[in-house]
């Protein structure tokens, strides 16, 4: 057989092939050729043809015949056989084959070759793809050769130590002598690798951090290493650029992270070194740049004294302002990552932040984005909204979902005005409607049914909007929604925030009928628009013969959804007209909840499905010939479908837990005491379970009953007390509300307030009115808190409070039992 | 943590590739042309790290030749593209006036020099300029000109 060809001949042969057809020809032939080569067992070509193998996997071709050859080669005696095998050895072989065991011995030798390359090669292999049986049988010749003379091969030991400690971490410990002397090199290369190593160990295990830390003084020895690269002048061989050793300063910062996060001690001794690599370091070129990223990273995360963090972010201001794009997208990179923490400082560079939304660059608007919804606050709202309305009109489509939810989330936030609100949320409606998220919709629909006094201007505006185009399905729908609730108030033409509009009933309809109809509208947004039309036969006075002709026509609808509801409100039409007023009357003001995530609805009376705000199908429609009692319990059922909890997320309620049931005799529905009551309860009668008529009575029925209030807590400068008022109409419920004062200097910062009580108990806790206390008695948190006591057993209570204060974390508890009789009786 | 190290170029035709974590030899193929394709589509104003699915890639372009580098969210972006770039000079170093041919011919060399530049992912030892291991030591003195201009393409 002739001699196989060499590497170079095969690589210009495949580099003449001209299609990919031709390519995979040539290399098909070569693996035959290799293939049978191998079977001839010939020594001298081996590795040339092992060298053609690895050439052909890498071009994506399977290599795995050529394994048993690398092993084969590993244990020749010639250098150059040796280093072709363990190349082999590393590209093709892997943990997952069985084949790779049999090295083992192989490499045990040569890690005690004389030739110092053939031991590199050996931990150079060991290092890339040592399994964790291999590396238990050959750590102790890694450490061996950890503690040699020869730097060349202690660098490449440390190197595969840190291999080793990946894959069997228990070995660690023997590690650990070794790594002793290892930072006293002069060696550029062993130092880095000790530094690599060192890193491993401390984040692998909190207690070698530890040892670390108060043992071997590493922080000095580093800060000592450090000093001496900055400090020492040009010298050829680790220069890069002008600076002596980047990466190796790069690698020390990054361990002085690791060794001063959470430590007071280490972070005061690594101050000033920071300091002074954040100071001395040229920026002229992407090396400096570099290691000052490094440096700020490190000053962030250690504790390190506020003139540093400031020093940080202004480097990071400095960044934003370079023309190199990599620098200004590592600058916001790591101010999002301390947006957090130092607020006020990242605030300063607010208006180039917003002028990176602008940037031709992906990466970089994405960056900018997420940081300006985190800088967003009272203050600058109506500025930073303006540039981020803007920047949604014009940023490519994959941004526009998150930029609107995030601009639904800064202006529930921070809205300076419900007409503001409203006005933003209809910009973000009309330029981005398509990608806006599915539950935007019923928090739309729920925020403006909260602003009463809007609603004239909010129903306008929707229809002028979608007269023109109504193809942005989230838009439309809640427009329907809205047309469908206040098309009285359309018509009449009374709005004070704007030139009323003259609009007939028929138009209303039209656009109504033309959502229906339209290709676009898609079968979600035609129940909107349907359920609407029917909501306006008690609205609207002169077009109800319309309205039923329209509707019946649904009821042979292809649409299932779509058919059902056309029947249904037909029977309305036909069999229950009486009842149609009060069905379709106004919906009442829904219960706000403070939770950032899309917000779950009461279903309250008012309808006869729970359409539109669930888009899952009407629970056992009744059909036409049901009796009116399976309406009356349809709505019964509505009542007590999923009432939610009201205390926001971040606050278990007590061991009592929020009980949905305890609360069927206290209004639920009604809003919270500012927002004004709800529209007129409907006149049919309802099943005794059923809230007794209290939902248009406020919520704290019993002004000063005259039960005397308790200060339940006192301690350490905070106050708590506890005023109590009986409810009229179920005497097992006691209100409590509890008023948290702070009488020291600074301000108690996320309070959070928590309570239990015996199993006999229920209890709910309401949200609370802030979780900061202010400081000198200067205000107070209120919280609301409601007890049921059918038993009549006397209250006891027992509270947990926690709460941030001088920048500590405090908790307490206690136990409450000076409840006054009254109270519980 | 560095993920895969990618010498592509601009036809998307792979010269060196070598990979950390373990991926399938079928994906390989894909994975190298998604990220030539996202790297290409880039100008020249933009910044030089792209995101990829859970990776950050760090891209040079040299002449026809990408360098790619993907990592994980630990790395400091701009230490791996400085480290590229002394890879770059490294090769420039052993082949005097590295071009891409050199680059497709030599792939047991290359394999070497990363080796020694960079086994196991941790950039060490990239200063003196030494090459794979058998060849003598050279230290050499870095000169300051930038080195892209120097890279000349194959001729066909």
């Amino acid at each position: 057989m002739p001699a196989p060809i060499r590497l170079r001949e095969l690589i210009r042969t495949i580099r003449t092939a001209r299609t990919q057809a031709e390519e995979r020809e040539m290399i098909q032939k070569e693996c035959a050729a290799i293939r049978s080569s191998f079977r001839e067992e010939d020594n001298t070509y081996r590795c040339r043809n092992v060298a053609k193998l690895l050439y052909m996997h890498m071009l994506g071709y399977p290599a795995h015949f050529g394994q048993l050859e690398c092993l084969k080669l590993i244990a020749s005696q010639k250098f150059t056989d040796k280093r072709i095998g363990y190349l082999g050895a590393m590209l093709l072989l892997d943990e997952r084959q069985d084949v790779h065991l049999l090295m083992t011995n192989c490499i045990k030798n040569d890690l005690n070759h004389s030739t110092q390359f053939v031991q590199g090669l050996a931990l150079c292999t060991l290092g890339c793809m040592g399994s964790s049986e291999m590396c238990r049988d050959l750590a102790g010749e890694v450490e061996k050769l950890l503690k040699t003379s020869n730097s060349y091969l202690r660098k490449k030991a440390a190197l595969c130590a840190v291999h080793v400690i990946r894959k069997v971490p228990e070995l660690m410990e023997m590690f650990l002598p070794a790594t002793k002397n290892l930072l006293n090199e002069k060696n550029h290369g062993v130092l880095h690798t000790s530094v690599v190593l060192l890193t491993e160990m401390c984040e692998r295990s909190p207690d070698m951090l530890a040892h670390f830390r108060k043992n071997e003084k590493l922080v000095p020895q580093l800060v000592r290493i450090l000093k001496n690269l900055i400090m020492s002048g040009y010298s050829p061989e680790h220069d890069v650029s002008g600076i002596s050793d980047p990466f190796l300063q790069v690698r020390i910062l990054r361990l002085l992270r690791i060794l001063g996060r959470n430590d007071d001690d280490s972070s005061e001794a690594m101050n000033d070194i920071l300091a002074q690599v954040a100071t001395n370091t040229e920026t002229s070129k992407n090396v400096g740049n570099a290691i000052l990223y490094e440096t700020v990273l490190t000053i962030m995360d250690i504790k390190s004294e506020s003139g540093l963090r400031v020093l940080a972010i202004n480097i990071l201001g400095r960044f934003l302002l370079n023309n190199d794009k990599n620098i200004r997208y590592v600058a916001l990179t790591s101010l999002l990552k301390t947006v957090q923490t130092d607020h006020n400082a990242v605030q300063r560079h607010r208006s180039t932040i917003v002028d990176c939304l602008k940037d031709l660059d992906v990466s970089i608007k994405r960056r900018a984005m997420e940081l300006s919804f985190a800088l967003v606050n009272g203050n600058n709202i109506r500025g930073m909204m303006k540039e981020l309305l803007y920047f949604l009109d014009s940023c490519e489509p994959e941004f526009k979902a998150d930029c609107a939810s995030g601009i639904f989330l800064a202006a529930e936030k921070y809205a300076p005005s419900k007409r503001w609100h409203i006005d933003t949320i209809m910009r973000v409606l009309t330029t981005a409607g398509s990608y806006v998220r599915d539950d935007a919709v019923p928090n739309l629909i729920q925020l403006i049914t909260n602003s009463v006094e809007m609603h004239a201007y909010t129903v306008q505006r929707l229809y002028k909007a979608i007269l023109g185009d109504y193809s942005q399905q989230p838009l439309v729908q809640v427009a329907a929604w809205c047309i469908g609730e206040y098309g009285d108030l359309l018509v009449s033409g009374q709005c004070e925030e704007e030139e009323p509009i003259q609009v007939t009933e028929d138009e209303v309809l039209d656009i109504l009928e033309s959502v229906l109809i339209s290709n676009m509208s898609t079968s979600v947004t035609r129940g909107y628009a349907l359920t609407a039309i029917m909501k306006l036969s008690t609205r609207f006075t002169c077009t109800v013969n319309r309205i039923k002709k329209v509707v019946s026509i649904y009821g042979s609808s292809i649409d299932v959804e779509l058919q059902q509801r056309a029947v249904e409100y037909n029977a309305l039409f036909k069999k229950y007209d009486h009842m149609r007023s009060a069905l379709l009357e106004r919906m009442p003001v829904m219960e706000k909840v403070t939770t950032n995530g899309p917000t779950e609805i009461v279903q309250t009376n008012g309808e006869t499905e729970p359409a539109p705000l669930e888009t899952k199908p009407p629970p056992s429609g009744p059909q036409p010939t049901s009796q009116a009692n399976d309406l009356l319990d349809l709505l019964g059922g509505n009542d007590i479908t999923p009432v939610i909890p009201t205390a926001p997320t971040s606050k278990p309620a007590s061991a009592g837990g929020e009980l949905l049931d305890l609360l069927g005799d206290i209004n639920l529905t009604g809003a919270p005491a500012t927002a004004p009551t709800p529209a007129p309860v409907p006149q049919i009668s309802q099943p005794p379970f059923l809230l007794d008529g209290l939902s248009s009575q406020p919520l704290f029925n019993d002004i000063a009953a005259g039960i005397p209030s308790i200060t339940a807590y006192s301690k350490n400068g905070l106050k708590i007390e506890f005023t109590f008022e009986r409810s009229n109409t179920n005497p097992s419920v006691t209100v409590i509300t509890i008023q948290a004062s702070n009488s020291t200097e600074l301000d108690m910062t996320d309070f959070v307030f928590q309570a239990a009580v015996p199993k006999t108990f229920q209890l709910q806790l309401l949200s609370p009115s802030s979780s900061i206390v202010p400081a000198f008695n200067t205000g107070t948190i209120t919280q609301v808190i409601k007890v049921l006591n059918p038993q009549k057993q006397q209250l006891r209570m027992r509270i947990k409070l926690t709460y941030n204060h001088k920048g500590s974390a405090m908790q307490d508890l206690a136990e409450v039992n000076n409840f006054p009789p009254q109270s519980w009786q | 943590m560095i993920k895969f190290f990618l010498m592509v170029n601009k036809q998307g035709q792979t010269r060196l590739s070598k990979y950390y974590e373990h991926v399938d030899i079928n994906k390989r193929t894909l994975l190298e042309t998604e990220v030539i394709k996202s790297c290409l589509s880039r100008s020249n104003e933009q910044c030089s790290f792209i995101e990829y699915k859970d990776f950050k890639l760090i891209y040079r372009q040299y002449a026809a030749l990408f360098i790619v580098v993907g990592v994980n969210d630990t790395e400091n972006e701009m230490a791996i593209y400085e480290f590229i770039h002394n890879f770059v000079e490294v090769l420039d170093e052993y082949f005097s006036r590295v071009s891409e041919l050199d680059v497709s011919f030599s792939t047991t060399v290359l394999h070497s020099t990363r080796h020694r530049v960079k086994p196991e992912a941790e950039p060490i030892d990239e200063l003196p300029k030494t090459c794979s291991a058998g060849e003598p030591q050279e230290a050499c003195c870095l000169t300051d000109d930038s080195f892209r201009g120097s890279v000349s393409t194959p001729i066909c």
